[in-house]
């Protein structure tokens, strides 16, 4: 295992499209870095630079300390699970497993061992003989993951290995997944756009938008403390509820007036927040519905959406004409469609984003 | 009413091809002397005595093996050339690839006659007239850039993360190629091969051009010369005509369904 850096690194593909922008990278000997962003935000070409399979146009890959820029992928070392799974067709899974050890010449007795340990590791020993299309769509995954993990390489680059797989074995891999980096202690960078997926398997979470990484950090603390407005709105489902406003400075505390509400908060956090005008936002189930004398505003519940384990409404609130404010509330909360009701946000969980750059406000 | 007017248009097609062949087949086993009567159509006593003047009479043995051996190289080595050529032209990023491939369609537009002459001369000087070689190579003018058009076709579509994954599993390109993608390219190496083999076995002009005598005399080429300066052998013509025609004939039958997969693929997804 290795870790892997990635210097000043940009791409920019012959049709002018920048795809990667100066990107430095440190991920650390058996860590799982997840890359995620929306289409197109550069995140699979990140994982082909480091594997080989595009050049950059500027700055320099090590992997494991060595500089292996200029390497073909043959010689770099790194196993890749394509979002395809890229299986051969002609091939037997067996012979799937056996081909990266087939081509590095390893001795067909330890090959065969190999590949039956891999095999039951992955619960896939009874497929041996089958051919990839007489697999199902997790066995087909379990092989790709095979033919990875087989080669004990220095690292593991995923790229969306989940997209695939319909949902509840989406669940059931992902849990795998995790269960398995554990075991193998292995460096891994995992690409997904499932920002799901990203909190729940990440060591750390790098958010790209634009070939650029806009925060990198660990799960939580994006969730908890996005960098910048797109962070924000990108991390956590649903999405957190941003709006404009302006605050007012007072001596100890600040007022943040907004068409929606006006909230004095009174924190450690945003005390050296000067005044002036913001983007203020509040995560869906940091909004509570109260009783009308505690609340901070109102509105009218226009959608109601009960997904199960709770519910989520979206208020319409004079003010604030193209938008609706998400909240999330137990499923006992009797809310009907276009009731009128109170709410109030937890002053501890605001966030203000400044109104031009979007990055964030704070400590 | 439209698909019945189609219908006959197509048996009426079908008809002007196949007829010819019927009449071809009867003849070669009609008499001689009954080989012009007009009930000629009409089989009584089938004879083999021009299939047996044409083996024992003839050595048409020697022709059959110069074009199975002509066609057969020019098969093996366009299929093979034609399969490296064309993948570094599908796949390797170089300067001028899109030339180079209109260069290689543009020499297969020649007319045939045209480059005759000149070829006659060339061979003569590199001493390959009445060789195997000496059809060979003009033969591979023709069906390098058919070989390489119809698999740059093929491996286009081939899925291109397919041979990724080799790479970063360590597989050399030579080794990608050899182990992931001619395997998966076989429908299209079939089309290419029956075709280029068709077409060196039926060629006439060059064969005719570079050979000198019996010994190197191609099927078509000793077929054609079996006239005689007073008379036509007609029954041994149209013997030798069918025997040049079956093989052919039998694997266009078996791999029709290759030959159309291969000819269409890449131009649906599928």
């Amino acid at each position: 295992m290795a870790t892997i850096r990635l210097q000043d690194v940009s791409k920019v593909y012959p049709n002018g499209h920048t795809a990667v922008r100066q990107l430095t990278l440190d991920v650390e000997n058996g860590e799982l870095l997840v890359l995620v962003g929306p289409s197109g935000c550069g995140k699979s070409t990140v994982l082909r630079l480091i594997a080989g399979l595009e050049t950059p146009s500027s700055g320099s890959i090590l992997i494991g300390g060595r500089d292996v820029t200029r390497e073909p992928p043959q010689r770099r070392d790194v196993a890749m699970v394509f979002q395809s799974y890229a299986l051969y067709p002609h091939k037997t899974v067996r012979e799937n497993l056996a081909f990266a050890l087939r081509v590095q010449r390893v001795d067909p007795v330890d090959i065969d061992a190999r590949v039956k340990k891999t095999a039951a590791a992955l619960g896939i020993d009874t497929l041996l003989d089958r051919k990839p299309g007489q697999l199902s769509g997790g066995q087909r995954q379990r092989t790709a993951l095979g033919r990875a993990i087989i080669r004990e390489p220095q690292a593991f680059l995923l790229d969306e290995p989940l997209s695939n797989l319909d949902p509840v074995l989406r669940l059931g891999t992902r849990t795998e997944l995790a269960l398995l980096h554990r075991r193998l202690n292995a460096t891994t960078i995992y690409v997904t756009h499932d920002q799901e997926e990203a909190m729940t398997l990440g060591t750390r979470v790098a958010v790209m938008r634009q070939g650029i990484v806009e925060q990198l950090a660990a799960p939580l603390e994006v969730f908890r403390r996005p960098a910048n407005v797109f962070v924000a709105s990108f991390v956590g489902a649903p999405a957190m509820n941003l709006w404009p406003a302006t605050v007012e400075r007072t001596p100890d505390s600040i007022r943040i007036v907004s068409p929606v509400c006006t909230v004095d908060v009174n924190s450690p956090d945003i005390t050296r927040v000067k005044g002036g005008p913001v983007t203020f936002g509040i995560r869906p189930h940091e909004i509570d519905l109260v009783s009308e004398d505690e609340a901070d505003g109102n509105g009218r519940a226009e959608i109601v959406e009960p997904i199960g384990p709770v519910t989520v409404v979206h208020l319409h609130v004079d003010g604030l004409s193209d938008q609706l404010v998400r909240a999330v509330v137990s499923v006992d909360t009797p809310v009907h469609v276009n009731e009128r009701v109170h709410f109030r946000l937890r002053r501890d969980r605001v966030h203000l984003f400044d109104a031009d750059t979007g990055a964030a406000l704070g400590p | 009413m439209r698909a019945v007017r189609w219908t006959w248009a197509a048996a009426v097609f079908a008809a002007a091809i196949v007829l010819p062949l019927c009449w071809a087949v009867l003849a070669s086993v009609t008499p001689e002397d009954r080989l012009f009567t007009i009930t000629s159509f009409v089989p009584r006593g089938l004879v083999l005595e021009h299939y047996r003047a044409l083996f024992s009479g003839r050595d048409f043995w020697t022709p059959i093996r110069n074009s199975l051996i002509v066609a057969g190289a020019t098969t093996i080595l366009s299929v093979a050339l034609g399969a490296v050529s064309a993948y570094a032209l599908a796949r390797l990023a170089f300067r001028g690839k899109t030339p180079a491939l209109a260069f290689v369609l543009a020499v297969s537009m020649f007319p045939q006659i045209s480059i005759v002459s000149p070829l006659f001369l060339l061979l003569r000087e590199l001493h390959l007239l009445n060789t195997y070689g000496g059809l060979v190579l003009p033969y591979l003018t023709f069906s390098m850039p058919l070989a390489i058009w119809l698999l740059v076709g093929f491996f286009r579509q081939l899925p291109v993360d397919l041979e990724d994954a080799a790479m970063v599993d360590g597989a050399s390109r030579i080794r990608t190629l050899w182990e992931i993608v001619l395997p998966l390219s076989r429908p299209a190496l079939a089309t290419t091969a029956i075709l280029t083999f068709l077409y060196s076995w039926n060629e006439f002009l060059f064969a005719l051009s570079f050979t000198l005598g019996p010994e190197r005399y191609t099927v078509p080429v000793a077929i054609a010369l079996f006239r005689g300066q007073y008379q036509v052998p007609w029954g041994e013509i149209l013997a030798g005509a069918v025997v040049a025609t079956t093989p052919v004939a039998v694997i266009v039958f078996v791999a029709q369904r290759r030959i159309i997969a291969g000819l269409t693929s890449g131009a649906v997804k599928g």
